[in-house]
């Protein structure tokens, strides 16, 4: 089935739409129309404020959310509407780390047990469980007597470890990572980002990672994907959305991040936005993002952008840093002669 | 019941000296010593457990039932809300220092509405109420940066949006004009686009009302953005104090230096390993004796298994609790 040269993941035009109840005909667009690609080897980061669909998006990747309309190619195979035994074989290939390891852990489970449970749906053998659990506590990092202790003797950092060596206990090649650090004590975060970039590179995965950290997002991530209310306003290799982000809200984002120096934060020029994100059942006919540009003009609001890319290397949808079509010359707009 | 506002050193609106703070036999709050400056910032920074959150509420007697203040005084200027009964501490809550906390929605009742949830403290403290009341809540909510406040003002929390509510208990917090506002995380649970916002509101009311702020977070960028003085807290004590300036220049506790240097940076090396602190955070029963970094501390040594006493480093008002802070800029 693995087409060679195919992105290890392929997403294109995902929309999950959820109906309203009490109000029928009403969509909530949680993700409507977003298109990306992850290469065996490299993370790809969704970012955005709550609301802007970055869960969802990993949700109806992961099949935890049926997909409305698009396609989702896994090693070049169609994975988009799944039946529930085909799901389960495909969780060999691809797991998830949620954000709080204390509710992804069974209490009464010993971590042996909790790391074990998919070998034994996957139906291996007594021996190759308990080779497979010892194997796995080296690789992220735990002593081996731990198999036989509980969750609540373990802090959150050694937790976080566990629900990743039981992710990746059927050597899948996707990890879809919700937040991993963002429940951890900041002196134990840094642990755990290291064990995933060691990870990746000894073994060769391939990461969707899910942050609202954007200092953590630039350090791990080859791509990062910016969305706003269910489609993406900006797209493109790491380095050149931090050096220079294109859409105001990639801007804006960015420049919300507090950063820890206090001499280079007073010389900062902040962009605040003004209002919240809006909700996404009456989103706005035109951009999304245009209640709170800054910069937006008045075709803003009525037609939607397309992502189109940039000299500065990533693809941005905004109709005044990225117009489709050549912007109107000056004498095109001027006041007509009387 | 009157009071005089005026402290002995006009300067010092907040002190805490020397508070304990017990629960279940163990100090988890170990003798803190603490104060702000009239109109001065003061962030209280650490990670879960370090009795950060339970000195903040020490300030207003709000410990929970298991917490009991064992020892220590608070004053907020000539106040000493240490030893003040209920009516007292009833007399000085909301209206001469207030707090808000982590998750808005929590601190709201969801069958008010915000505009009454305002008016609440003038009407208890200043026995102002109906129209005038109202009047002034919805400038309130105005002030705190709420579009359309009069509409707002008759909407219940659940038509509020997360930033919004937080905003509506600063306006709560706020409108009596107390000297003092408590902020406990009042941005963990926001995103960092409301979070600009909620912080560029507080700045300003420093700025325009002079209002003292005792913020309390886990994130060392909100710090380096808010504060004028720092405190590091670490096992139930304060590790290392003073200016934001020097905290950042020059740490002089190991665990303030290492916490910096965790933090992927803006503008470092991307995809490298990161500095670490080895091990995990202790729960207060497992607390080492002596200094209580010193577990995780690559700096530690025989003389470390008793207690280091936070001693001024280099400058007026820095002060680091370490045996070996003068080798902490050493440790890359």
């Amino acid at each position: 089935m693995n087409m060679p040269g195919a992105p290890l993941l392929s997403v294109r035009n995902l929309r999950v739409h959820f109906p309203v109840r009490d109000k029928p005909g009403s969509l909530v667009k949680a993700v409507d129309g977003i298109s990306f690609d992850i290469e065996a080897g490299r993370t790809v980061a969704l970012v955005g404020e709550s609301g802007c669909g970055k869960s969802t998006t990993a949700y109806a990747i992961i099949g935890f959310e049926p997909v409305t309309s698009g396609t989702i190619l896994f090693a070049g195979r169609d994975i988009t509407h799944l039946g529930k035994r085909e799901r389960r074989a495909l969780a060999s290939e691809m797991q998830i780390v949620f954000q709080d390891p204390s509710a992804a852990l069974n209490p009464k489970m010993t971590i042996g047990e909790s790391i074990a449970e998919p070998l034994i749906i996957q139906r291996k053998t007594s021996a190759e469980r308990q080779r497979r659990v010892a194997e796995l506590l080296e690789l992220v990092g735990l002593p081996p007597a731990y198999r036989d202790r509980t969750p609540n003797a373990l802090s959150g950092g050694q937790r976080q470890r566990v629900v990743i060596a039981r992710a990746l206990a059927l050597s899948p090649k996707l990890l879809v990572l919700d937040e991993p650090v963002s429940a951890l004590d900041v002196s134990i975060r840094s642990q755990i980002l290291n064990l995933l970039m060691e990870l990746q590179r000894e073994l060769g995965l391939s990461y969707l990672f899910i942050s609202h950290d954007l200092s953590v997002v630039r350090h791990l991530a080859d791509d990062v994907i910016v969305m706003y209310l269910g489609t993406v306003s900006e797209h493109g290799e790491t380095g050149a959305l931090f050096r220079e982000p294109r859409h105001p809200y990639t801007e804006a984002l960015i420049s919300a991040i507090p950063i820890p120096d206090p001499r280079a934060q007073r010389k900062r020029d902040r962009i605040i936005l003004s209002g919240d994100l809006p909700s996404p059942l009456n989103p706005p006919p035109g951009c999304p993002f245009v209640g709170r540009c800054p910069i937006r003009i008045d075709p803003c609001s009525l037609t939607r952008p397309a992502l189109v890319p940039v000299p500065t290397g990533t693809e941005v949808a905004c109709l005044v840093r990225a117009p489709a079509t050549p912007r109107p010359t000056l004498c095109e707009v001027a006041v007509p002669l009387r | 019941m009157s009071i005089n506002l005026e402290p002995e050193d006009a300067r010092i609106l907040l002190s805490i000296e020397n508070l304990r703070v017990r629960i279940a036999g163990v100090d988890v709050v170990d003798g803190v010593s603490l104060s702000a400056r009239q109109g001065s910032i003061l962030a209280i920074v650490g990670e879960s457990g370090c009795g950060k959150s339970l000195t903040a509420l020490s300030i207003l007697r709000l410990l929970p039932g298991a917490a009991r203040m064992a020892e220590g005084e608070i004053h907020v200027g000539d106040i000493r809300l240490s030893t003040l009964d209920g009516k007292g501490l009833e007399a000085v809550r909301g209206n001469v220092a207030s707090i808000i906390f982590q998750e808005p929605i929590a601190s709201l009742n969801p069958l008010m509405r915000v505009g009454a949830q305002v008016e609440e403290a003038l009407t208890l403290h200043r026995g102002v109420s109906g129209a005038e009341a109202y009047r002034q809540a919805v400038a309130m909510l105005a002030q705190v940066g709420i579009a359309d406040a009069e509409r707002r003002a008759n909407q219940f929390p659940f038509e509020l949006s997360g930033g919004m509510c937080q905003r509506v208990m600063i306006a709560a917090a706020l409108i009596c004009r107390p000297r003092l506002l408590i902020a406990d995380e009042p941005t963990t649970a926001l995103d960092v686009t409301i979070q600009a916002q909620i912080l560029d509101l507080m700045k300003h009311l420093r700025d325009e009302v002079g209002t003292t702020i005792v913020l309390i977070t886990h994130d060392m960028g909100v710090v380096a953005e808010m504060a004028d003085e720092v405190a590091v807290m670490y096992g139930g004590r304060v590790v290392e104090c003073g200016p934001v300036d020097m905290i950042f220049d020059a740490p002089a506790h190991p665990y303030t230096r290492l916490l910096l240097a965790t933090v992927p940076k803006l503008d470092g090396d991307r995809k490298s390993l990161l500095r670490t602190i080895e091990g995990t955070v202790p729960g207060a029963d497992a607390w080492p004796e002596g200094c209580r970094f010193r577990n995780r501390c690559p700096l530690a040594s025989e003389i470390c298994g008793t207690r280091p006493p936070l001693a001024p480093v280099d400058s007026v008002g820095h002060m680091a609790a370490c045996w070996h802070s003068s080798q902490v800029g050493e440790l890359a």
